[in-house]
């Protein structure tokens, strides 16, 4: 017999191997990119403003003077207020499916809320300007702003132009949004509760309310955060839906009903129209605080749930 | 008495809870429901065939929506093919090779952030990165800010999937004698073809209706173009236009368009999950 030779096409094992390595750097170098093109981009406007940039709420493209502020703080404001509107509801969707809903339906009603996360930001923006705010203006802000007491604090929490466009209405598109990727990791953080530890509790008389908070909650805490965070994070980036429907005004917003901006939207709306060299050095540097913040997010969520799941 | 008592007020607080709980899945559900009502009610009517044989038009004129889908087309036919290669790759050599290493660790992690980083930052690297150098918005940008954002979906699932095939089939290839690359590509992807291309289908919904990475890459187009290195339309940035335009049919456009891409995304979607399913079930 002879010597058997080697196999077909292993001259090509290397250089696939390189091949394959080459793209995940690839992917490296992307987010690498972003962070160097973010930086040289915003470089001018962060050179000429200092830290100034940061706590200036002036946006003038007419006289050159930029502050990020009032992006910096709408965006803040709209996601937290976003995932405060969005996780109870979240957890409850969760809860239910994992909990108390027939196994027939469990599957059908996941996918239904998943889909709701696979409906584009745009879609989200135009239901939001042309159905939800019209539908809040008329029947929420209206008649509050009617049965209000003068002088009261919350005179001043409602105050806004009755249009529908407002920080509270983008929140709430937002918590729309960040509900579905929420609820879908939660319920993947609650299957991996052991079934024997949640019978348990069963075992000795608790009702399932009692199980849920004391047992299952409990038990994926961390993962919970995590979760939190990620929700966080994709509402501080959300770019096309807010930007219909917050009213895109700069400055501080000064109520719950005003109008406001954020770092996503503000760049959405001025990128391509930007006066001069200084306004796009400007809007690249806002895209970088949007990027440092969301990183930062992002980077606890992920390390957040990894040791969750190595636990 | 008092443990009577006790127990009614703990099938109370239960009772509430999954109220609250059964609560919070209709309002899920209702919101999806409300959305997809208005779609259908707005965008409906708008939906003919002009809107595929007739270009966007100027305000006031009779038009259609072709040159927005064609352009999202190519676009999203580039992106793939881009994405495609790099996370399949990519994806590869985290399941097959390097995962386990701190760089695979790394890559790991950092792929996850790209996932969920904010598309408009996508938008202004590629403008960054190939409109300002090459003067000028063009398709390939726009091609190449989706494929940025296409390309770490397939490599997580491609990881994912890769990593759920029996190791029983990479001995079965070396036992054959056959080179590395040969079994990943004979046995091991052959095997996970289905989940490869539920991944393939879940990037592309994905970024079949990103708006914003477009905005400052292929800007837009009012006129019908297949030339990849001008400006294009695309159908997310002609509903962002219309929409918030003045005009009654531009809006109208807007809501057909609108409907147009959720459906398509809603049944990529669907497609994903019925060939995960029937990978599940078979034996």
């Amino acid at each position: 017999m002879a010597a058997r030779p080697a196999s077909k096409g292993a001259w090509f094992d290397p250089i696939f191997q390189f091949a394959c390595l080459g793209a995940a750097t690839l992917l490296l170098a992307a987010l690498g990119g972003i962070v160097v093109a973010l930086t040289i981009g915003g470089w001018p406007a962060l050179h000429k403003f200092g830290l100034g940039f940061f706590t200036s709420t002036t946006w003038n493209p007419v006289t050159e003077v930029y502050g990020a502020a009032g992006p910096i703080v709408g965006t803040l404001i709209t996601s937290f207020l976003a995932l405060i509107l969005a996780l109870p509801v979240a957890l409850g969707v969760s809860v239910f499916l994992v909990e108390f809903c027939p196994k027939r339906l469990a599957q059908p009603i996941a996918i239904a809320v998943e889909l709701l996360a696979g409906i584009p930001s745009i879609v989200y923006g135009m239901w939001g300007l042309f159905v939800l705010a019209p539908w809040f203006a008329l029947h929420v802000q209206l008649p509050l702003m009617m049965n209000i007491e003068a002088g009261s604090i919350w005179e001043k929490v409602f105050y806004g132009v009755p249009n529908g466009a407002n920080i509270f209405t983008a929140s709430l598109i937002l918590s729309i949004m960040i509900l579905p990727y929420m609820a879908a990791v939660f319920r993947e953080l609650f299957l991996t509760v052991p079934a024997q530890v949640r019978e348990s509790a069963y075992g000795i008389g608790c009702t399932p309310f009692e199980v849920v908070r004391s047992v299952t909650i409990p038990y994926v805490r961390s993962g919970m955060v995590g979760v939190v965070m990620l929700g966080l994070g994709r509402a501080l980036g959300e770019t096309m839906a807010v930007t219909f429907i917050i009213g895109n005004a700069h400055g501080l917003p000064q109520s719950l009903f005003d109008s406001g901006s954020t770092l996503a939207s503000t760049i959405a709306n001025e990128f391509t129209e930007a006066t001069g060299e200084m306004h796009t050095a400007a809007l690249t540097a806002l895209g970088l605080v949007l990027f440092v913040i969301t990183f930062s997010v992002l980077a606890i969520a992920r390390a957040l749930l990894l040791r969750q799941r190595q636990d | 008495m008092a443990l009577l008592d006790r127990r009614a007020r703990r099938r109370a607080a239960n009772a509430v809870f999954v109220a609250l709980c059964g609560l919070a899945t209709l309002l899920a559900l209702a919101a999806l429901g409300l959305i997809m009502v208005s779609l259908l009610k707005q965008g409906f009517g708008g939906l003919n065939l002009a809107i595929f044989t007739k270009d966007t038009p100027a305000p006031g004129s009779l038009g259609g929506l072709r040159n927005a889908i064609v352009g999202s087309a190519l676009m999203c036919a580039a992106a793939m093919v881009m994405a495609v290669i790099v996370g399949l790759l990519a994806g590869t050599w985290l399941a097959e090779y390097g995962g386990d290493s701190p760089y695979g660790h790394a890559v790991r992690f950092l792929n996850d952030v790209l996932l969920s980083a904010p598309s408009i930052l996508v938008g202004l690297f590629v403008y960054e990165l190939v409109v300002r150098p090459f003067h000028g918005f063009s398709g390939l940008a726009g091609g190449v800010a989706l494929a940025l954002i296409a390309a770490p979906v397939v490599t997580r699932t491609t990881e994912d999937i890769l990593r759920l095939q029996p190791n029983a089939l990479r001995e079965a290839g070396v036992a054959l004698g056959a080179a590395r690359w040969v079994t990943i590509r004979k046995i091991i992807w052959r095997g996970a073809g289905g989940g490869l291309l539920t991944g393939g289908l879940l990037a592309f919904a994905r970024i079949s209706g990103e708006t914003a990475p477009l905005l400052f890459t292929a800007l837009n187009n009012q006129f019908f173009a297949l030339d990849m290195t001008k400006p294009m339309a695309s159908l997310p940035a002609v509903i962002f236009q219309y929409a918030l335009s003045a005009y009654d049919d531009w809006r109208a456009l807007a809501w057909a368009g609108a409907l147009l891409i959720a459906l398509t995304v809603l049944s990529i979607n669907i497609i994903g999950r019925v060939i995960v399913a029937r990978g599940n079930t078979r034996p």
